[in-house]
């Protein structure tokens, strides 16, 4: 076997060759500003710029406008402090793994605070602004990382599913759950409170799975009411983004039949400008969108990971210029929107979450090993029955009471 | 009264289902227009409706997963996978996600999908399309796993399977789909579905099978009374959970048992069948609990799968050997 890594031709021009131009002709380099497609309303220098397709504020007043944009500083923050927590909580082990989702908050929190109601959300494992924004105590978050359960909230309730471990598996989920609400006549009705969306989160590693092909291929066929949003965060793991695509990945979607737009993932006005626009066609009865969030995983993919093995630390600190708070707080204060008490107010309730997260960890309920049986099915089967009752016996037969957890 | 096959019995089946309750759907591949490969779903389309009767891409992850969020939103999805063999693209979401759900939502979130799969051999088929899956499922909790065997077991269980809040791997003996005719009461009360049958009384040995080795196993017993021996019968018509109940007091009654079916013997399901009966009826074995089934090789070509396939010749053989021991 030769050490030498395999040669890398020189792309040869497809001029006259019958097989069209060249993709990068077509596609242009992968640049890391995300190229001239890039939607983005809020510069990383905090500056408003217009976009002809897309923009933020036009239905507001200017007082309701700068409430929203405060609002999007408190969330973003809020859920960044719901992170540091859980990562800090991971390192004193109170959590066994932690996904952090830091640098992402701008993507999540401006899709998350573009739905409605009705509208139902789809999340990978990482969506923890997306769950706040759903109303969900970030401590039920922390079950599924502690191992006192896989999830702890109502999906039903919430509109927001249940964490997805298998990568994209949600998104075919989502498309299922989009054509139930087509049979239900809650698209294109015209009535705001009725039209409903479903909107189903990944990541640029899952775009190469089969699941996340299949669900495009399904809304597309059924004309499906859902919202692809994909954050684009550059790395599944260690593996950058061109080892799972060569075009950029908003691009895909029209390979499958429908629009799709890159916006910049860390300027929370252009994505909840992006992400409202794309839920309100499907709400309407036009289909599909793929929306990629450009943005950068700044941490690392859990708390068991170290990307210093395999990504240089000037592409953070690149990133970190382009922060998604930052840039929103620099907005605010130099137009006078914010004041000091304004941001305070926000610190200290940063600093009660994280003690809610802190005390109401240590607090989450231990399972009971004989809480296994009772879930398994809707209609309890004889035979789990009974080995749930040979359990029992067993636990029983020792001196620690069976629901306090077998001994030691 | 009217005399039904398979086919038949299963598509009256669906149709009544869908009548009950209009949260039924459903969805495969060709089960529209063409009502199926094997005309399953003959005519549910044209009565039901597009959005009800569902031609899918040509995606058996897509279907499975896209039946689990409808699943959510309060359907009942009935997916149809075209053979045997073209199950494993949904694998995942039927093993990950489908039988999980229930469990991880800590039963907040019911799972009401059945998956037909017509299974097993016998049509000459070519590579993929007469495989008997049933273990992979039946060793996945949160899922229920039956299979028809005639009929009107087959008129009543898809309903039963449809009503269940638990997702239910559905299978079907292909070969017996346009075979058989029976005589179906739709007025009549059905067994319930996660229940065995007796179908054959005897004294001699316990004869235990399911789908399309049911029919093979009642000819066989047939066989062996013109030779004195009197065999039991008992269709086991549930594999995930098992009703061994009948099983047991058959067993305790002839004190043989040859477990037979068309799958692979290795970690089949009669591996488990026979553990149990050793579990439960040890002092009343008067010999081993034996196995007939496919060999452990992969399906053969089809010009040699009646060798291949467990036979009346084969169980007979296995019945003589227990009755020997």
């Amino acid at each position: 076997m030769s050490e030498s890594p395999l040669p890398v031709p020189a792309a040869p021009s497809r001029a006259g060759s019958g097989f069209g131009p060249d993709i990068s002709e077509v596609f242009g380099p992968h640049a890391a500003d995300g190229g001239p497609d890039l939607v983005q309303l809020l510069t990383p220098e905090g500056e408003r710029v217009e976009h002809p397709d897309f923009s933020f504020g036009t239905d507001l007043s200017g007082d309701d406008e700068a409430a929203m944009i405060r609002g999007f500083y408190r969330d973003m923050t809020l859920t960044r402090r719901i992170d540091t927590e859980a990562t800090a909580l991971q390192r004193h082990g109170e959590l066994g793994i932690w996904a952090q989702l830091l640098g992402q908050e701008a993507a999540q929190i401006g899709s998350g605070r573009a739905l409605r109601r009705q509208d139902f959300a789809f999340p990978t494992y990482r969506e923890h602004g997306v769950a706040w924004c759903r109303g969900i105590d970030p401590l039920q978050l922390l079950g599924l990382f502690r191992g006192v359960d896989h999830g702890d909230w109502d999906p039903e309730q919430a509109h927001f599913g249940l964490y997805t471990i298998v990568i994209g598996a949600q998104t075919l989920h989502a498309t299922g759950y989009a054509m139930g609400l087509q049979r239900d006549g809650d698209v294109g009705t015209g009535d705001p409170d009725r039209d409903a969306a479903v909107v189903a989160y990944f990541g640029d590693g899952a775009s190469s799975q089969g699941d996340v092909n299949e669900a495009f291929i399904f809304a597309a066929s059924y004309n499906a009411p859902v919202v692809f949003f994909c954050q684009n965060n550059q790395w599944a793991i260690s593996e950058p983004i061109e080892r799972q695509s060569k075009i950029p990945l908003f691009h895909r979607a029209l390979g499958f039949g429908f629009p799709g737009v890159r916006v910049d993932g860390n300027d929370v006005l252009a994505t909840y400008a992006v992400a409202k626009a794309a839920l309100q066609r499907a709400r309407d009865g036009q289909g599909p969108t793929l929306v990629e969030a450009y943005t950068y995983r700044m941490g690392a993919h859990t708390t068991t990971d170290d990307p210093t093995r395999y990504r240089l630390s000037e592409e953070l600190e690149t990133w970190k210029l382009k922060d998604p708070i930052q840039r929103v707080k620099a907005y605010l204060t130099r137009n006078g929107l914010a004041d000091q008490a304004f941001l305070e107010a926000v610190n200290i309730e940063a600093e009660e979450l994280g003690q809610h997260l802190r005390e109401g960890c240590h607090a989450l309920p231990e399972p009971s090993p004989l809480d296994v049986f009772d879930r398994v099915y809707a209609e309890q089967t004889p035979e789990l029955a009974e080995q749930r009752a040979g359990y029992a016996d067993y636990l029983d037969s020792f001196d620690v009471p069976a629901e306090t957890g077998s001994p030691r | 009264m009217t005399k039904v096959t398979l086919a038949k019995g299963l598509n009256a089946g669906l149709r009544k289902a869908m009548e009950d309750d209009p949260k039924v759907l459903v969805m495969g591949e060709d089960v529209g227009k063409l009502g199926g490969v094997f005309r399953i779903t003959d005519g549910l389309q044209k009565d039901f409706g597009e959005d009800r009767v569902i031609d899918s891409p040509l995606a058996e992850s897509g279907i499975i997963g896209t039946a689990v969020g409808m699943a959510m939103r309060g359907y009942r999805p009935v997916c149809e996978i075209q053979f045997d063999g073209f199950v494993y693209p949904a694998y995942d979401q039927i093993v990950s996600q489908v039988a999980k759900i229930h469990f991880r939502s800590k039963g907040r979130v019911k799972m009401p999908v059945v998956i037909r799969i017509p299974f097993g051999g016998g049509i000459g088929a070519v590579e993929h399309h007469s495989e008997s899956p049933e273990a992979q499922f039946a060793h996945t909790p949160g899922l229920k796993v039956v299979a028809c065997s005639n009929p009107v077991d087959g008129y009543w269980m898809i309903q039963q399977a449809i009503a269940c809040d638990d997702p239910v791997i559905f299978l079907e003996p292909k070969r017996q789909y346009h075979a058989d005719k029976a005589d179906l009461d739709t007025s009549a009360e059905p067994q319930p579905l996660f229940t065995s049958r007796v179908v054959r009384a005897g004294s001699d040995l316990t004869l235990l099978a399911y789908g399309p080795m049911v029919k093979t196993c009642l000819a066989s017993a047939e066989a062996a009374a013109g030779e004195g021996k009197s065999i039991e019968v008992v269709d086991l018509r549930t594999l995930s959970p098992l009703d061994l109940g009948p099983v047991y007091a058959s067993v305790r009654k002839t004190g043989r048992a040859v477990v037979a079916h068309e799958a692979h013997v290795n970690l089949g399901m009669g591996a488990e069948v026979a553990a149990r009966i050793t579990e439960q009826c040890f002092y009343s074995l008067e010999s081993p609990v034996l196995r007939v089934g496919g060999f452990d090789t992969p399906y053969p070509p089809s010009r040699i799968e009646e060798q291949w396939l467990p036979d009346l010749d084969r169980v007979l053989d296995a019945v003589d050997r227990s009755l020997a021991y």
